[in-house]
């Protein structure tokens, strides 16, 4: 079988709280593999260090133990772990595209602008890149009108669907999704999870949270439990 | 990507300085001033890297000597110690001269005027530093451009026209005088005036401090337009998180003229490292 596009081997994060002198723990010994065309679901209750992976693997979060083994479309390794700052900003860029359920833009910028923005940072032209944010909210059922003002002041779920388009627009090779479906309501999720089974069979590899039990069902070629990590003090009494 | 910009050690020491500065100064010690000759610390130390089309956050609070930095670098002040290596990717792109690069701090005062008025942009926080508030905001952007090579005089009227089109301030008002401005307006012209040379490189110090929500967010939005179009590097100088939220990839972390912490902008936001920036973090939420 083909090499996996992220390997995780031993994953751990600990946070150091310095004003409260504290050791907190989001993720222990995790390990698992992501592959081309195919989904691995994180799963787990509240608390277990879902969110806290996937922003380990994007590096919002400095993981503190393992290996996170990215494979580039060349074919070459990248220890994420250790990566510097700028092979991070060119993995995003290039590679890795992340949805949460946040959505960071500018008030005055427009909804096409906003999803074509990692279009216009690879390069591509501004008008053909609007055009294929264009055919993606289509896609989404994102109402036209819609398209030519700021997603400031959107519902949640028109606004997740903002924020998903321009996680999936680039098409990048590793797609990072945190409870994608969550606000949206059962028909729009519906179109989500269809863009999902879409970009599997072109071959996205994907590591994702959803919110329902049935989407894991549906989507997951591999499911990964997640339990919460041990507090620090039984970690520590275990190894004395 | 191509590094633009390098800086090394970056050092400004105001007064007689000794040989206890260094050591009795910093976030450790909790002060910038010295306890034995009184010289002010107001930075030590100071490194990173720039590339090109990149935004770079310097955030710390008041007095941590974020523009100590900047000014350096734009040469309005000479630092005591260190070096910053600029790769001029203009002279590079036209050929010839390929790759030319400067060691800022070895030019004489001339050279790095040269630089100042065809490679770097400056916008200050206050903007009767980065205009003639006796000249109008159109004779503003042709001072700028009369420093330049641009040489046509009609040329010069059609750039000024165009920037401050670009920036959006009204064209009915390119005559006027930029005291009788808004202070947003203040600072779109300023802008208009900083990039009047297509600079590579965009020195941005406070442009949105007290400035109402709404200002602050078109100019804002001018910023990242500027840098996705034209791409120029950038060094964004702000103790709002926010601004470095929206607008940079990484940023540093300076305090009592240290850099303590280093990383992505979402990194230091979200799980930052040093204790100091843990409360910064903490208390802007
Ligand atoms: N930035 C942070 N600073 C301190 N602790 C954190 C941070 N992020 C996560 N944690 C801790 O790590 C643990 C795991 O959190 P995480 O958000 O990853 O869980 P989750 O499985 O995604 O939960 P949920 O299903 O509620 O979203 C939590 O106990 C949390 O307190
Ligand atoms: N000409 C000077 N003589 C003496 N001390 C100075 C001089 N200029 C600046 N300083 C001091 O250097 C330190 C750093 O100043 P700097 O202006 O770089 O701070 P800053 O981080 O930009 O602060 P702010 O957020 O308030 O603008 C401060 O303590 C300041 O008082
Ligand atoms: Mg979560
Ligand atoms: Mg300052
Ligand atoms: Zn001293």
């Amino acid at each position: 079988m083909a090499k996996p596009v992220l390997q995780v081997d031993g994953y751990g994060k600990y946070f150091q709280l310095h004003e409260q002198n504290k050791l907190i723990p989001s993720s222990h010994n995790v390990s698992f593999s992501v592959h081309a065309g195919e989904l691995t679901a994180l799963v787990g209750p509240t608390g277990a260090g879902k969110s806290s992976v996937l922003k380990g693997i994007y590096r919002s979060y400095l993981p503190t133990g393992g290996r996170i083994l990215y494979r580039d479309a060349q074919g070459h390794e990248l220890d994420i772990c250790l990566a510097s700052d700028h092979q991070i900003l060119e993995l995003r860029r290039r590679e890795i595209g992340f949805v949460t359920q946040f959505l960071h833009c500018l008030p005055r910028q427009s909804t096409l602008d906003v999803v074509a923005h990692p279009l216009f940072m690879n390069g591509v032209a501004r008008e053909e890149a609007r055009q294929r944010a264009a055919e993606l909210l289509a896609e989404m059922n994102l109402p036209e009108r819609l398209w030519s003002v700021s997603p400031a002041t959107f519902s949640g779920g028109e606004r997740q669907r903002v924020n998903l388009a321009r996680g999936f627009i680039a098409r990048p090779r590793l797609l990072l999704l945190d409870e994608p479906t969550a606000s949206l309501d059962p028909e729009t999720a519906e179109c989500v999870i269809r863009l999902i089974e879409r970009l599997k069979t072109e071959g996205t590899a994907m590591l994702a949270i959803f919110h329902h039990p049935e989407t894991t069902r549906r989507l997951a070629d591999r499911v990964i439990v997640l339990t919460p990590p041990p507090a620090v003090e039984e970690l520590l009494k275990e190894m004395l | 990507m191509n590094k633009i910009l390098e800086v090394r050690n970056l050092g400004k020491i105001y007064g007689p300085g000794c040989p206890q500065c260094i050591d009795s100064t910093g976030p450790e010690a909790d002060t910038n001033l010295c306890p034995h000759c009184d010289s002010l610390v107001a930075m030590h130390g100071v490194s990173f890297d720039l590339f090109e089309g990149e935004i770079l956050g310097i955030m710390g609070e008041s007095g941590s000597g974020k523009s100590t930095v900047v000014n350096t670098l734009y040469s309005e002040q000479a630092p005591s110690a260190g070096e910053a290596i600029f790769y001029d990717p203009v002279s590079a792109a036209e050929g010839g001269k390929s790759g030319k690069q400067h060691e800022l701090f070895a030019l004489n005062a001339a050279q790095q005027r040269w630089l100042r008025n065809h490679r770097f942009g400056m916008v200050y926080q206050n903007p009767q530093r980065g205009l003639n508030f006796n000249i109008t905001a159109g004779g503003n952007i042709a001072e700028r451009l009369l420093m330049s090579d641009l040489m046509d005089y009609g040329a010069i009227r059609e750039r000024a026209k165009s920037l401050l089109a670009r920036t959006e301030v009204l064209l009915s008002r390119v005559d006027d005088l930029p005291k009788n401005f808004s202070g947003g307006m203040q600072q779109r012209v300023q802008i208009a005036k900083a990039l009047a040379t297509r600079p590579p490189l965009l020195f941005l110090d406070e442009v949105t401090t007290g400035l109402d929500l709404s200002v602050q967010a078109r100019i804002l939005d001018l910023i990242l337009e500027i840098q996705q179009e034209l791409k120029t590097s950038m060094i964004v100088v702000t103790h709002d998180l926010g601004v470095i939220r929206l607008l940079t990839g990484r940023a540093i972390v300076m305090k009592y003229g240290r850099v303590i912490e280093a990383g992505l902008t979402d990194q230091i936001l979200e799980d930052p490292q040093h204790a100091y920036t843990q409360r910064l973090v903490a208390s802007a939420l």
